[in-house]
């Protein structure tokens, strides 16, 4: 049962983007490019940096209030993903025992340092992505990708993928129901069905994505996808793309964090 | 106006796991010609609609559609003039949302957006789909997804029209939408169904597959009111003639 609602999930994934805000409405195109910015933004820094990261949580946050994602979804998501990161780093701390200061006379170790680096990185990163997807919707994001030019075959990869996803787990679902509905407890669940599962899974896929790809030879396919959709740069657009740039070179290029900070002192000391 | 007709010779098809699904069929439905196929469970219906567009190739004998023979090089063409609504309709929608699905072909056809508009409209509105546009035909149920399975392929105007079981899993009120539309459909048609009643509905002529084979071939009337003939094919009459 676990597997129907993981798939509800992503359905949901899917559901936001059709959403109708000013996140929504903007160009793909722009949204896109200011996403790999920042993902390179982000991406640059040192990897014992920690406060100068801290303000980018700010576009994150931004895209979700005005998109009207909802919080826990996203978290959920990342936190779904985070093993991953915390593979990564986990050894830092004892690879690397330097000892670094902070401030006032605080020290931490270098390796601790790099790890908390390495999470903050992939939660702004992984969450952007997913704040890009929901707002944008992958085939969006597909078609974008062909507006700027990147080559038919590969849009139309990435396409594919997307919809046989669905075809995928679609198929999945009906055969873990089928068996869940004629077996009892714990018999007919032991390891030798599964991998007979999975064998009669992947000859249903292919044998399903060739029938796909007939019917769309049947109605002219011949590589590219071609679409409706038009794009069209707004003032919005302009006015989102300039902010953002002016945020991410501030973020990039200014302590901003200290001068933050500074300002927070002048006012109270 | 060009001579849409289908002609299948002698005709043999085996499923690479040796299977012979058609044995030596023959026959030649000619312009504006409807035709019912009928049959058992796995009597071959699907596998011979799977023959009018080359998605299947006959392992011998010709097939002719139009005054071209198919062939891999005539495939393309041959494409443009059929239209085949399948058994599955999961296997027909492929693209994001229900509008672009049905855009597809059209687009594919090299045709102004105003005339693809124009088309996905007329052809979603014909299936009584509209309201469905905006969403993925992942997220449908099972009649909604023959429907637009059926729009997308009205959407192409081919010039013969073939379709598997096209109203199994339409409410009543969509399957009258759908006789009404074959019924106004002027080129050829070819249907296979085991609903007697929409076969008697919408076509002239009636063909019974059995094993493979043309059992019988002739006006539906004829056939459709023929019980013995019906009973060894697992059929029964049309419920219209069972009062
Ligand atoms: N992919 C396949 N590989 C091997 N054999 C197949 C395949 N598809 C169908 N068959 C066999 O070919 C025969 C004809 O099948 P077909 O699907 O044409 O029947 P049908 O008349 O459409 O039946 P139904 O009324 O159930 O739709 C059957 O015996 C079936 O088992
Ligand atoms: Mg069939």
């Amino acid at each position: 049962m676990t597997f129907d609602t993981q798939y509800y999930n992503i359905g949901f994934l899917d559901q936001l983007s059709y959403k109708d805000t000013f996140v929504h409405r903007l160009d793909p195109r722009v949204k896109l490019v200011v996403t790999l910015l920042f993902l390179f933004t982000v991406i640059s820094f040192s990897k014992y940096e920690i406060f100068a990261l801290v303000p980018f949580f700010l576009y994150p946050v931004l895209l979700m209030t005005l998109g009207e994602i909802p919080f826990m979804f996203i978290l959920k998501k990342v936190l779904l993903v985070s093993p991953f990161a915390v593979f990564i780093g986990i050894f830092n701390p004892l690879l690397d025992s330097g000892q670094v200061f902070i401030f006032n006379g605080f020290t931490i170790s270098a390796g601790w340092l790099s790890f908390i680096s390495i999470l903050i990185k992939f939660t702004l990163t992984v969450s952007t992505a997913l704040l890009l997807i929901a707002t944008t919707s992958f085939p969006g994001v597909c078609h974008a990708l062909r507006r700027l030019k990147l080559p038919a075959i590969f849009v139309s990869q990435l396409l594919f993928l997307y919809r046989y996803l669905f075809v995928l787990m679609e198929e999945t679902m009906r055969i873990v129901r089928a068996r869940n509905m004629r077996s009892f407890g714990e018999r007919g669940k032991d390891m030798r069905i599964y991998v007979r599962l999975a064998g009669t899974l992947f000859l249903r896929a292919v044998e399903r994505a060739e029938r796909i790809y007939h019917a769309m030879l049947s109605r002219g396919f011949q590589g590219d996808m071609p679409t409706l959709k038009h794009f069209q740069i707004k003032s919005g657009d302009v006015f989102f793309a300039l902010s953002a740039l002016a945020l991410l070179f501030v973020f990039r290029f200014f302590p901003a964090t200290e001068i933050l900070g500074r300002f927070v002192q002048g006012v109270f000391l | 106006m060009s001579h849409h007709i289908v002609e299948f010779k002698n005709v043999s098809f085996c499923y690479p796991d040796g299977t012979q699904a058609l044995k030596d069929i023959s026959f030649r439905i000619t312009h504006g010609e409807s035709v019912g196929i009928i049959g058992a469970n796995g009597a071959g219906k699907s596998t011979l609609l799977m023959h009018l567009n080359g998605y299947l190739m006959p392992t011998s004998g010709t097939v002719n559609i139009g005054d071209v023979y198919l062939t891999k090089k005539t495939q393309q063409e041959i494409r443009r003039k059929v239209g085949i609504v399948f058994q599955n309709s999961d296997d027909q929608l492929f693209m994001p949302t229900v509008y672009e699905d049905v855009a597809f072909g059209p687009l594919n056809l090299g045709l102004d957006e105003a005339a693809v508009r124009e088309r996905v409209d007329f052809a979603l509105n014909l299936v009584n789909g509209l309201e469905l546009k905006n969403k993925p035909p992942h997220h449908l149920s099972c009649g909604q997804k023959s429907a637009v399975a059926i729009a997308s392929v009205i959407a192409m105007e081919p010039d013969i029209l073939a379709m598997d079981e096209p109203a199994a899993n339409l409410d009543p009120r969509s399957r009258r939408l759908l006789i009404n539309l074959l019924k106004t459909f002027e080129h050829s048609k070819i249907i296979a169904s085991h609903d007697l009643d929409l076969i008697m509905d919408v076509c002239r002529r009636c063909i019974v597959v059995r094993d493979g084979a043309v059992a019988a071939d002739g006006p539906v009337m004829e056939i459709l009111t023929d019980k013995t003939l019906l009973e060894e094919n697992h059929l029964e009459l049309p419920l219209s003639l069972q009062r």
